[in-house]
């Protein structure tokens, strides 16, 4: 045994236990880190997870609207979630049109049918969100371009959407959404 | 490291003996930016940008710094309160003027910084760290200059801010809720403003930790010269000060001149009109763009329109865009020729003037254009090309190019002569 300097022995603790196997020392080493490598990970969550839509953002709403006033042909922009939502009366002549397409044809598939209700076949309500980034297309508005198919055209990077809206041309990759909705009567939508 | 010839610090008055024997820095200044630094001889003013970007950079904190005493981040009150400092707070506008043209005259200098790696082949080795942290501290600034410019709150800031935070939902399954925890909402809103103020006063220091690095991994080889020849002996080199700082220093001047120029008399001429007007969550400007530095990468995003075997277009812009910036990574290792200036290569001389500059032109044009024909082929043409550029052509012709000859040392390029080539030789 050394004299008492104040120093341990590393190399002959270590040496003694080092016999065979895993060392004493090398387990509190493992647990120790690893120990200290859980609790540095968790702490990663309340940071990450501060990012995400806080309660008021997330809390459920719903807006209602009359569309008695809205003749076909006519459109306007509700609010939805502070987003535009498109409530579109259509002509027969745009139904017409969005059901002789080839659904097969199209970039995501979907009949008139689908994207209405029952009964109310001429009322397309849609967000007014371009699947693309997020721009609010033209063609609600009195006036506003309507692009190549009639119905909506996004002016951000020229998305073309038909009478369905549904994406014809452009960057965009899906229809427009169309939210969840009902009619409450006959002149009434509650969407949300 | 530098070079053994290089001067060596020696404390003037005791005061500074007192502070360096405790904490060297005045050394580290001295080696870094003084007569410490061994410079080749022979830099040209495209050497001038790199001290330039620096100064941009305190520029840009210091005006910032001093908005943000102004400045509220709420979706409320944030465009209220720019106007608050453009009528009501002395000198104001001045300020917001200077840190908004600021941002466009950092970026023109760190274009030409870039432009004179390209050119002089600055990130071949020993520079390729140098040349990484650069790529990243362009990366860092222009994520910088994007949430500034959402600050304001006007129509162009919550449309760039939509459209750009769009880009990350193209991203397969986890694209859509990785755009809501960016905005913490599903359109941006008071917690995408805030958390973009946080960020945007944060991350220009990250800037300056990373340009530190820059020049330490700078100061290792020391820095290149427009012949690329490595210095060879001490009449290659002539310290940092006072030549640099003086050289330097009449750089900034002419800098200041048309800085002031732009900041006093077309202070809203880089501006786009539209972000005037309060931020509409309701109805999209009829032509949104981007900051015009932002031009060329916008114009790759849109030039994808139809789906790509099995990507869809939406995705296909977004990897492009990311890409042409990421190729840049690449460079040292794609451009393999052992020559490093463009002055020497009259291939790759070809393709750089001929190529890449009028893409770039071209890019940049149709990036501030309307989604519109002709643009938007024009912007697939150039894409095409820019990436044929880095990927294919960079590659072949360092292997097929027969490089015109080099002189022996940057002396030698410089006087024509150089009396230890002739001692080599004649050995
Ligand atoms: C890399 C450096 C920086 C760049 C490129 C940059 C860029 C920008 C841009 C483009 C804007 C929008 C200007 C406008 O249209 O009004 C802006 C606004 C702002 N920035 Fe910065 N910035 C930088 C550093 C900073 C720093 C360090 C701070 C604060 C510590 C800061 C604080 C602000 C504030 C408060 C605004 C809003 C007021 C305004 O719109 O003028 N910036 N910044
Ligand atoms: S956001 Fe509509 S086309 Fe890009």
């Amino acid at each position: 045994m050394t004299e008492s300097t104040g120093t341990a022995d590393v190399d002959g603790v270590a040496a003694a236990e080092s016999g065979e196997g895993v060392r004493r020392r090398d387990f509190i080493n493992i647990a120790a880190v690893g120990a200290a490598g859980v609790g540095g990970v968790v702490t990663l969550l309340p940071l990450v997870s501060q990012m995400a839509p806080s309660k008021d953002v997330l809390a459920e709403s719903s807006t209602e609207l009359d569309v008695s006033a809205i003749q076909p042909g006519q459109a306007v922009k509700a609010v939805f979630r502070k987003q535009p939502v498109f409530v579109r009366n259509l002509t027969a002549k745009e139904i017409e049109e969005a059901n002789a397409v080839d659904v097969g044809s199209l970039r995501d598939p979907q009949t008139l049918a689908e994207r209405t209700k029952e009964g109310h076949e001429n009322w397309l309500i849609t967000m007014g969100v371009c699947t693309h980034l997020g721009c609010v297309p033209l063609g609600a508005g009195e006036g506003e371009n309507k692009g190549e198919f009639g119905g909506y055209f996004c002016p951000c990077h020229g998305s073309h959407y038909d009478t369905a809206a549904r994406i014809r041309k452009g960057p965009a990759p899906l229809n427009l959404q169309v939210p969840e909705y009902e009619f409450t009567s006959d002149t009434v939508v509650k969407i949300g | 490291m530098s070079f053994p010839w290089a001067n060596q610090y020696e404390p003037q008055n005791p005061l500074m003996k007192w502070v360096d024997d405790r904490l060297p820095l005045p050394r580290f200044v001295y080696n870094a930016i003084g007569a410490g630094y061994p410079v080749p001889r022979n830099l040209n003013y495209f050497w001038n940008f790199g001290v330039l970007a620096g100064f941009c950079l305190v520029l840009q904190i210091v005006t910032g710094v001093v908005l943000a005493m102004h400045y509220a981040p709420n979706a409320l009150v944030a465009f209220d309160s720019t106007e608050h400092i453009m009528r009501d707070v002395n000198w104001g506008w001045m300020l917001r003027y200077a840190h908004a043209n600021g941002a466009s005259a950092f970026f023109v200098v760190v274009y030409l910084h870039i432009f004179r790696g390209f050119f002089y082949g600055s990130y071949k080795a020993p520079r390729e760290m140098v040349w990484l942290m650069g790529v990243v501290i362009f990366l860092l600034m222009m994520a910088t200059a994007f949430m500034g410019y959402v600050l304001p709150w006007g129509q162009m800031s919550f449309w760039g801010a939509k459209v750009i935070t769009g880009l990350f939902g193209a991203i397969p399954l986890v694209g859509e809720p990785l755009q809501i925890w960016l905005l913490g909402g599903f359109a941006p809103d008071n917690a995408a403003l805030n958390r973009f103020f946080s960020l945007h006063f944060l991350l220009p220091f990250v800037i300056a930790g990373v340009v530190i690095l820059h020049i330490w991994a700078l100061h290792i080889p020391g820095s290149s010269n427009p012949t690329g020849v490595e210095v060879k002996g001490e009449s290659d080199t002539i310290p940092f000060h006072p030549y640099y700082t003086a050289k330097d220093g009449f750089g900034l001047g002419v800098f200041l001149f048309l800085y002031c120029a732009m900041l006093f008399f077309l202070p809203n001429a880089l501006g786009h009109p539209d972000n005037y007007i309060p931020a509409n969550p309701m109805s999209t400007p009829a032509h949104i763009v981007p900051e015009w530095y932002f031009w060329p990468f916008y114009a790759i995003l849109r030039a994808f329109t139809a789906d790509f075997f099995f990507i869809p277009a939406k995705l296909m812009g977004v990897i492009a865009m990311f890409g042409s910036i990421l190729v840049w990574f690449f460079l040292p290792w794609l451009d393999t020729s052992p020559v490093r200036s463009g002055h020497y290569r009259p291939l790759f001389r070809k393709f750089f003037w001929f190529g890449l500059i009028p893409a770039m032109a071209v890019l940049f044009y149709c990036g501030g254009a309307p989604a519109e024909e002709p643009f938007v082929m024009m912007s697939q043409l150039a894409t095409a090309y820019y990436f044929l550029h880095f990927l294919v052509i960079l590659p072949i012709v360092a292997s097929v190019e027969r490089p015109e000859p080099l002189p022996y040392s940057i002396t030698e390029a410089v006087l024509g002569s150089d009396d230890n080539a002739e001692l080599k030789a004649a050995s």
